[in-house]
This record gives structure tokens, sequence and C-alpha cells, in this order.
């Protein structure tokens, strides 16, 4: 039972971060109807800014964790926001109105180009960083076994609820969320009713790379070990997470991310560790098949 | 939002340093954290390094290249606009056809030529092999990717059952590469069904990113399945092909002949890699044989109109599943018989060579290649074995110019390298008939 509570609370925390890429995958596909491959590897330049940002705080002899935190998140979102925005700019808007093939193939170009251009200039070893928070919650004490909620992973958890909250917010109310949703739902009668469609675009990318950001300052901070190779699995696991909730749906984006979080935490736990990453693809499959339109996502209508 | 412009005015010399400026600033944001800044291993401890040199070099690299290329492009726009079009799309397409023509014969030529000239030089035989495995397996993509227009990410998991099935059957059970052959290609072609079943109603990238799962899936199992694949050790002193029934051994088995005893040669570790370049480049051939005459079919003419436009097809009454899973199922096959003899030849296999990145490159040489041309593969498949062999200093930025390219190569041109796609069905010009039906009368 206290092991079971125990992996409920690490498959909430790595969910949460699931649930932050996934919503990147979801919103683009919304907007733009294609899946950004590069979105994993985004997220993976993130974790790297992280790492940087935080050996720099520590050479300059910064003990303050709150100060350091919000330090390494402003970096990390602004620089990788920058890199979201020249995705787009370069790889997917010369794309726009071409084939559907076209900007996935540019897409798995891009993740390939950014994977090789870290490995080159960062290195090829794994990044290991000393813990920034250390010790946590002791919740619950049997004998034999303590659930432990770390500090990190209340972190993880509280930062992803405050995020969602901000963001529904900014999605349903601000004028921005608006033009976003029209461009969703019709990008040339948006156009025509004077929304800059290309500028939605860009903040949409923008918006995106920056939740990857959060959550790849999360994993820098959760794991401390960060290698060129992370975003590629990780945002398969993101997509399947958003698939699973229902591609273009926020909230879904959300539940699909918790959802594989915490099914990942229990196989690896209970059934073969090894085959953690087979359970994910298998239930892509699964609600590709059984629910293509995903938990709360609307079936997709083809009209010609 | 699509714009239409009718006109370009040339830039001002100001408006271009304002342009290129730009670009710069937006390359040194990017190249801040990743070039400018890095982290290095002190005595267990990471510490930063700083290369604001390095970072200089490349804004100051961005820039120019940022005035280079739109000097370029006003210029070759202003060549295309002051040019009139000299040829009628007509005369051009079948320009086209008789190079294509003249260039694929050109290279059977070459190719059946090669070893020949090439008799003794292993390296030039070895990585021409290379080549052809590259073809073969493009050319089965093809089907999949460049026809039937399904985005196939997982391509190398039908190349790794073909593999993996003649290793362990003639391992396991003794069967030699022809017997093994057909099964592994079949083998091969039922996992496409499975897979494809149940995916093939959906629409074209949630299949790209099944396919990539089910890559990783078959490529973690046979990691992971030590009692069946010999997980990260894999499988080796996998039997080589014989030359109906010779053996390319030194001395000949007992009571029979070697491949060099029975035609009275001297042994030379040649004669096999000599026949495995034949046999790969007859493989390859009978793929672009079957191939182009299942494009002259119903069902290689329902792949490109599925292509062109699904819903139409369903109008039109097409099992639109069915057609999907017939070119899936094909790709597959030839994928397993790549597979069978990409491990006849290595004798050895390991999860290592059915990575992501290989399907990455498979994908590559038929998006290159110009989608749906079998030419095109070719082409790319050479460039593509041929450059890293060429640049081995460059080997570690191979896989980055590879992405730089393929983005590239979509914006420049979306339809691939030798895009030019003839259709396969041409009404003719109707008062032409009327003239030959009246001629015949």
């Amino acid at each position: 039972m206290a092991y079971a509570l125990q992996q409920l609370i690490n498959g909430l925390t790595l969910g949460a971060m699931y649930g932050l890429i996934a919503i990147g995958y979801t919103m683009v596909y919304g907007i733009i109807g294609m899946i950004n491959f590069a979105h994993g590897d985004i997220f993976m330049v993130s974790a790297f800014i992280a790492i940087t940002a935080f050996t720099l705080l520590a050479a300059a002899d910064v003990t303050s964790i709150p100060l350091a935190l919000t330090f390494v998140l402003i970096v990390a979102i602004f620089f990788t926001s920058a890199y979201g925005w020249a995705v787009e700019r370069t790889a997917y808007r010369p794309l726009r109105g071409s084939t559907r093939l076209a900007p996935l193939i540019s897409a798995i170009g891009m993740s390939i180009f950014l994977q090789n251009a870290v490995q080159l200039t960062q290195g090829a070893r794994v990044k290991p960083i000393p813990p920034v928070i250390e010790g946590g919650l002791e919740l619950w004490s049997t004998p034999g076994f303590t659930v432990q909620i770390g500090w990190s992973q209340l972190l993880i958890i509280v930062t992803t609820v405050v995020l969602m909250i901000a963001f529904t917010w900014m999605i349903t109310q601000t004028p921005f969320g608006r033009q976003q949703r029209a461009c969703e739902q019709d990008r040339t009668m948006a156009g025509l009713l004077g929304v800059n469609v290309d500028r939605t675009i860009s903040l949409t990318f923008m918006l995106g790379a920056s939740l990857a950001a959060v959550a790849g300052v999360m994993v820098t901070v959760y794991y401390g070990v960060v290698d060129f190779f992370i975003g590629f699995l990780v945002g398969i696991k993101a997509f399947t997470a958003a698939v699973l909730g229902g591609i273009g749906s926020l909230p879904g984006a959300m539940l699909g991310g918790l959802l594989i979080g915490l099914i990942e935490a229990f196989w690896a736990a209970y059934l073969w560790a090894e085959y953690k990453d087979v359970a994910t693809f298998g239930i892509l499959c699964l609600v590709l098949i059984l629910r293509p339109s995903g938990l709360l996502g609307r079936p997709e209508v083809e009209k010609v | 939002m699509s714009t239409v412009v009718f006109a370009h005015h040339g830039m001002t010399p100001a408006e271009r340093l304002r342009d290129a400026g730009w670009i710069a600033f937006v390359a040194l944001i990017l190249g801040v954290p990743l070039i400018g800044l890095t982290t290095v291993d002190v005595g267990g401890r990471l510490a930063v390094d700083t290369r604001f040199g390095l970072l200089a070099v490349a804004v100051v690299a961005a820039f120019a290249g940022r005035l280079a290329l739109r000097w370029a492009i006003d210029s070759l726009r202003a060549h295309k606009q002051s040019k009139a079009r000299q040829h009628t799309a007509d005369t051009l397409s079948s320009r086209a056809r008789t190079l294509s023509m003249v260039l694929g014969w050109m290279a059977l030529g070459v190719s059946i030529a090669l070893p020949i000239f090439f008799s003794d030089n292993r390296y030039v035989v070895d990585t021409a092999t290379t080549v052809l495995i590259y073809v073969m397996l493009g050319w089965g993509l093809n089907v999949v990717v460049g026809l039937a227009g399904l985005l196939d990410l997982g391509y190398v998991a039908f190349y790794a059952v073909g593999a993996y099935s003649y290793a362990l059957l003639s391992t396991q059970y003794g069967w030699g590469f022809w017997e093994a052959l057909p099964v592994s290609g079949a083998l091969a072609a039922m996992f496409g069904i499975l897979l494809g079943y149940p995916i093939l109603r959906l629409r074209g990238d949630y299949l790209a990113i099944v396919t990539l799962g089910f890559g990783e899936i078959i490529r973690v199992v046979l990691l992971n399945w030590t009692e069946f694949s010999g997980g990260p050790n894999g499988i080796s002193s996998i039997p080589r092909p014989s030359f109906f029934g010779l053996e390319f051994t030194r001395s000949a088995p007992e009571g029979g002949h070697s491949f060099a005893s029975f035609f009275g040669l001297e042994f030379s570790a040649m004669h096999r890699l000599i026949f495995l370049y034949y046999l790969i480049l007859v493989l390859a051939l009978l793929t672009h044989a079957f191939v182009s005459r299942l494009r002259k079919l119903p069902v290689g003419r329902a792949w490109e109109a599925l292509r062109e436009d699904e819903i139409a097809c369903k109008a039109m009454g097409m099992n639109t599943t069915n057609i999907k899973l017939s070119a899936f199922a094909i790709g597959a096959m030839l994928g397993g018989f790549a597979g069978v003899f990409f491990a006849a030849r290595q004798g050895f296999i390991s999860p290592e060579s059915f990575t992501f990145s290989e399907s990455a490159i498979i994908l590559a040489i038929v998006v290159l290649g110009g989608m749906g041309s079998q030419l095109g593969v070719v082409l790319a498949a050479t460039l593509l074995v041929l450059i890293p062999e060429f640049g081995r200093n460059f080997a570690e930025y191979r896989m980055l110019l590879f992405g730089m390219a393929m983005v590239l190569i979509m914006i420049w041109k979306p339809g691939g390298l030798l895009s030019h796609r003839e259709p396969t069905l041409r009404l003719r010009d109707p008062r032409a008939k009327a003239a030959t039906t009246e001629g015949a009368q």
C-alpha cells in the first residue's frame, strides 16, 4: 500500500512533466494541424540551458534556492521560446499550405539537426549536476517503508498546477487566447477578420516552447542528469499523452500526461521495468484503435 | 496565411543590411546558450566554459550568409522574370523522361561493370554493396511513402524482422539463404499487416507516430529478450549464402566442390564479395521490376490515387484500408528481403543496426530522391552513403548536415530532388486521336 502510494507520487511527478510538454504538441497540432516532431528536442535544449544556468549560479555562489530557480526558469523560458520561434520560422512557415507530409519530414530533419547541434556544441556525455533541492516531506511511515514526497516533486506538481491555471485563463480570457482559438477553428476566416495569423502561430510555438522549457528545468532539478538524446523518448511519450487525451484539447493533454506518467510508474514498479517504453507505445496503439479522438477530444470531421 | 505577391521590388542596401542584422541578432540569441556557453567536466563537477570567439564567428557567418542568400535569391528571381518561358510543359516532361531513361540505363551499366573493373578492390565493392542495400530499402519504402503516401517512420522494424528471421532460421534450424528468403519476406509482410490493419484507417500523421513506436518496440524487445534474440550481443556466425550450393570456402568440402575449385579458379576472398554484390544487384533489380509493374496494375494506380486524394477515392467506392494495407505489406516484404541480405552479408546482427536513425536515413533517401521516383532513390542512396565515406573528417557533422539537408530540401523542393512526377496515365489529345481513327478508316 505504502509502496503503491509512493509510486502514485512518482507517477504524478512524471505525468506533470509529460503534460507540460504535451500541451506544446496539442496546441501546435490544433492550430496548424502538424506534429511538431522537434518539440521533444526543444525540451532537451531547455534542459541544457538549465544545466548551464545552474552551473553558472553555482560558480557565482548563489545559494538561495528560490532565487536560483526563478533565474533559471526565466533564462530557460527566454532562450527556449527563441528556439521555438526560430524553428517555426525556418522549418515550418515556408511549408504552410504544402502537402501534409512535407512539414512532418521537415520537423524530423529539425529534430535530427537539434540533437546533433547540441551533441556537437555541448558534448555527447551525460551531464550531471549536484542536486538543487534535497530532502522532502515524510507523509506516512510504515515499518520498512516510508512514503516520501520530495521537495522537488512537490515543486514540480505545484508549478504544473499553477501553470495550468494561468494557461487556461490565458486561452479562455485574454485577447490572445481568443485569437488563438479563432485561428484554430478557421485560419482563413480569422485572417479575414483581422487576426494576425502568422503572429498568432509564432506565439503559439513560443508558448509551447516555454512550457517545454519549464519541463526541461524541472527534469534537470528532479533527475540532475541531462544528455542530448532525452528529447526523443520524452517527446514521443508526451505526444502519446496528447493523443491519449485527445489531440487539440488542452485539459486532455494534461490528463493524458498524468495517465501516461502513472502507467509508466506502476508498470516499472510492478511489471518489467525494461519494457516500460513498450507499454507507452502499446497504449498509444490501443488508444488509436479504440478511440482515435482520445479521451477528451472531438472526433475530426474532414470536409472537402 | 497565403498571400499573393505580384511584384517584388528590389531591396535597398539599407533594407538588406537591416534584414541581415536581424538574422545575426537571432543567431546571437540562439547561439549564446549552445555555442557561447558550454559546461565541461572539471574534476567531477561541471564548470562553465565560454566560447565567445566561436559565437562571434557564428554571428558574423549568419550575417554574411543572410546577405549572400538574399542577394542570390533576388538575382535568381530577376533572372527568372527576365527569361521568358522557353519550353512548354510537354516538351519539358518528355525531355526529362528521355534524360531519366538514359541515366537509368547508364546507372545499370555502371553497376554491372563495377566489380569487373574493381575486382581486386575490396573497399569499392563493399561500399557499392552498401549503396545497393540502401537502394533496395529505398525502393521498398518508396512503395509506402512515395506511391501510397503513407509516412512510415519505423521501416527499420521490417528490415529487422527480415534480418532476425533469417538469422534465427539459419542458425537454429539450418535453413539456407534461398529457403529463408521468401519465408522471412512473408514474415515481414505479416508483421506489416498485423501492424497496419488497426492503424491504417487512421489519419496519416498518426500512422507516422505509431510506426515509429512500433520500430522502437521491436528494437526494445530484441534488446531485452535475450533467450530469443541474443539481446545486445546479437546473433553471430550467420551462414553466408552459397552459389547454387557451392560454398565460398578456401578448401572444398568432403566429396564436393567449393566455388573456386568447381570453376578451377584460385581461391580469393573477393569471390564472395563480388557474388554478394551481384546478388543484391539482382534483388534490387527484381524489386525495381516488381514495383514498376505494380504501378501499372490497378492496385498501383489505386495507391497513387489514394496519395493524391483519399476522400475522392472513398467516393469512388475504393476500399482505402485494403489498398493501404497492400502497400504497407509489400513495402514491409521488400524491407524484409533487404534484411535477409543484410544478415547474410554481415554474418552478425544486433539491435544496434536497427535504430531510429536508420529509419530516418531510409526515409531521407526516399524524400530527397523525390517521393515516387525510382531513379531519385538511387541518386539519393548513392549520395547519402558516399558523402560520409568521402568526408570521414566530417563524420561528426554528418547527421547535423543530414538534418539540415532534410529541412532545406523540403523548403526548396517539397517534392524532392527528382520530383518530376509523370502521370501514369495520360489522356491523349482528343484531336490527334480523332485524326488517327480517321486515318485507320
